[in-house]
């Protein structure tokens, strides 16, 4: 113990991660919530006073409206994620050993481009000029242009598929972890195969399946880029109101409400989750 | 109703290039402990998942109570499998995993708990029903997964090594519970082991296979004294191996065979010709040492003589490891008799000389390969 912690790399590598997460995490943070709670300035961003007027604020139904439309199009996307994901999953799970790092290698390819230039390239497919357009109505199959882009559906559309790697990593490392031999006790029982998959597999891969859900969800939230490009300014998501009260509107504290409100929210999810973990795990011992 | 629960006709399996089963024939009876025993690789586990449905035979036939069944899912044959891990669901309770089949079938309420709590008391586990499965040990987990399979009533319970995870001490008790489960429930089992000592302790008839095919089906006594060819012979059970030829043909399988320059007259099923090369085996508790001046019984014919090389005391009995003057090692296991103060004394030194014979006509003779 005396000889670890006298060892300098490793004081060196966990002093920097220290300092790094205190300086750029936990005071950045500490300043919104201070932020928050402060009251608007004339000619500055803020005052100093203590004031909870920017929380009574994000009562008005016009926000509450968009905190919930936010919440709607980010579940949507978790859910779209999660069924297009895990067939994608399954199938790597599955595939060959040696085949897997191959196919994980695919998915993880896109991350190397900026997810804001391949939000730019989504604008090229779904356009009036358009390659989805152009092409239908080459086919024959349309003669109008659809309505794509600048609608909910472009930016769900463009959530799904930046966030897409995020539900199916987890997915994948979890159905890789699931024992073939489950699978075949099951049939060998009499079960069908959609009935296998009831009753064993997603049960076994739930902890892949809510890790997913969360990598997706919590950005799906937040992601104001996409709405901005994809959704024109028709569609607004949290992210974007507070990116707005910080750029546009100048209104610092609320913005910072907004943020509070955000991560608080997160937060609530994810403990509620952990409780529930707990209680089905604490329900099969008694 | 056929007098066999399971008929395998010609069945082969090929992976790509690789054939792991040349057209076996196998038929299973009814009520039967069969055991299929061999080396890892020879083909066994291919033909328990042949018949529980994970593979289909590439060509050949699985008939399961008069139908065929070659094709069919698993999920729709009346077997069931005692897999070699077990394979109990990790997110259900011990009850949750015996009761998974009955609710496929579409039993539930008192009924189920009914059948459940049954298949549990069969294996002594009803007060673990809302134990998980890790927090059981490996032979509670073992008899969760013979309660799950056997409270379907499958017409034949399948087991894959079901043993082989187990300490010796647990797997020497299982061993005798799952024979005597077997007898009171009289469901056909088909055990798969590569544990020629399990094999023979268990089984009603074992069935030896090695590289894909089977190499003899006989009773366990069959089997250990009239091995069809080398490979059973080594394979179950200690052997040893004198190379020897045909002296002589007598006729009505009487033999004169050449044991290293002496003459043994020995009896044999198979028909040999004269000059022909053949391997004489006798197990080490057959081989008989007569130590110098030591009296000899009367059917002491003729001997070869050995050195001792070493001496294992191993509580019931002693095994001495002798040489031949050809450099050919052979192994003797020597019973105490303690009501017989010359035969009773063990106490061999290493380097003695002495001669070696067997118990007449214990010994099997099968052509050289």
């Amino acid at each position: 113990m005396t000889r670890s912690r006298s060892n300098p790399f490793r004081r060196v590598a966990t002093g920097s991660i220290f300092w790094w997460l205190f300086i750029f995490a936990l005071i950045p943070n500490a300043m919104v919530v201070m932020v928050s709670f402060m009251p608007r300035g004339e000619t500055e961003f803020v005052e100093l006073g203590l004031t909870l007027e920017s929380y009574g604020k994000l009562l008005d139904p016009l926000y509450l409206q968009v905190f919930w439309e936010s919440f709607w199009l980010a579940t949507l996307t978790t859910l779209l994620c999660l069924v297009i994901g895990y067939p994608f999953a399954y199938i790597i799970g599955r595939a060959p050993r040696h085949l897997r790092p191959l196919l994980v290698l695919l998915v993880i390819i896109p991350f190397w481009t900026s997810s804001l230039v391949r939000t730019y390239a989504m604008m090229i497919l779904l356009g009036t000029q358009g390659v989805i357009n152009t092409a239908l109505i080459a086919l024959g199959l349309i003669t109008e242009p659809l309505e794509l882009l600048f609608t909910p559906g472009a930016v769900v559309a463009g959530l799904v598929y930046t966030l897409l790697p995020f539900m199916v990593l987890p997915l994948y490392a979890s159905i890789e972890k699931l024992d073939v031999r489950l699978i075949e006790a099951a049939r060998d029982l009499g079960a069908r195969k959609l009935t296998t998959f009831r009753k064993v597999i997603i049960p076994l891969t739930m902890p892949g399946i809510v890790a997913g859900c969360m990598l997706v969800f919590l950005p799906g939230l937040g992601m104001y880029y996409v709405s901005d490009i994809l959704g024109g300014a028709k569609t607004t998501l949290i992210g974007n109101l507070i990116q707005r009260q910080f750029l546009s509107a100048r209104d610092w504290p609320f913005g910072s409400a907004l943020s509070v409100t955000l991560t608080l929210t997160m937060a609530l999810m994810l403990w509620a989750y952990v409780v529930a973990a707990r209680r089905a795990a604490q329900k099969v011992e008694a | 109703m056929s007098e066999f629960v399971i008929e395998v006709k010609g069945a082969t399996k090929t992976y790509g290039k690789n054939t792991v089963l040349h057209g076996v024939d196998l038929q299973v009876r009814r009520g039967e402990f069969l055991t299929l025993l061999g080396p890892s690789g020879c083909g066994k586990t291919t033909i328990l998942r042949l018949l529980a449905g994970f593979e289909t035979p590439t060509s050949g036939q699985v008939i399961l109570d008069g139908k065929d069944v070659s094709h069919d899912p698993p999920e729709e044959r009346h077997v069931n499998t005692v897999f070699q891990s077990y394979a109990l669901f990790p997110h259900m309770t011990v009850f949750d995993n015996v009761a998974f089949g009955p609710r496929i079938q579409g039993v539930n309420g008192a009924d189920l708990e009914g059948r459940v709590m049954e298949a549990l008391r069969t294996v002594k586990l009803d007060s673990f029903a809302q134990r998980r499965p890790d927090q059981l040990s490996g032979g509670q987990q073992q008899r969760v997964a013979i309660a799950r399979a056997l409270v379907n009533k499958p017409l034949v319970l399948l087991l894959d090594e079901s043993l082989s995870a187990l300490d010796y001490k647990l797997r020497k008790a299982m061993q005798i519970e799952l024979k005597q489960l077997q007898r009171q429930l009289g469901i056909t089992f088909v055990f798969v082991t590569h544990d020629q000592e399990e094999a023979l302790s268990m089984s009603d008839r074992v069935v030896v296979m090695n590289t894909g095919t089977i190499q003899q089906i006989g009773t366990p006594r069959e089997v250990y004294e009239t091995p069809a060819n080398l490979f059973v012979a080594k394979f179950v059970g200690e052997i040893n191996l004198l190379e020897a030829s045909v002296a002589a043909v007598h006729g009505d399988g009487r033999y004169t065979i050449d044991i290293h320059g002496r003459r043994f007259e020995l009896g044999a099923r198979r028909s040999f010709a004269a000059q022909q090369a053949v391997n004489v085996l006798v197990r080490p508790e057959d081989l008989r040492i007569w130590r110098a001046g030591e009296p000899r019984a009367e059917d002491v014919a003729q001997t070869i003589e050995a050195t001792v090389e070493e001496v294992i005391y191993k509580g019931s009995t002693v095994d001495l490891m002798v040489r031949l003057a050809t450099g050919e090692a052979l192994s003797a296991t020597q019973f105490f008799n303690e009501d017989d103060p010359v035969f009773g004394n063990l106490d061999y030194k290493r380097g003695e000389r002495v001669e070696v014979d067997w118990v007449p006509g214990w010994e099997v003779i099968l052509p050289h390969d």
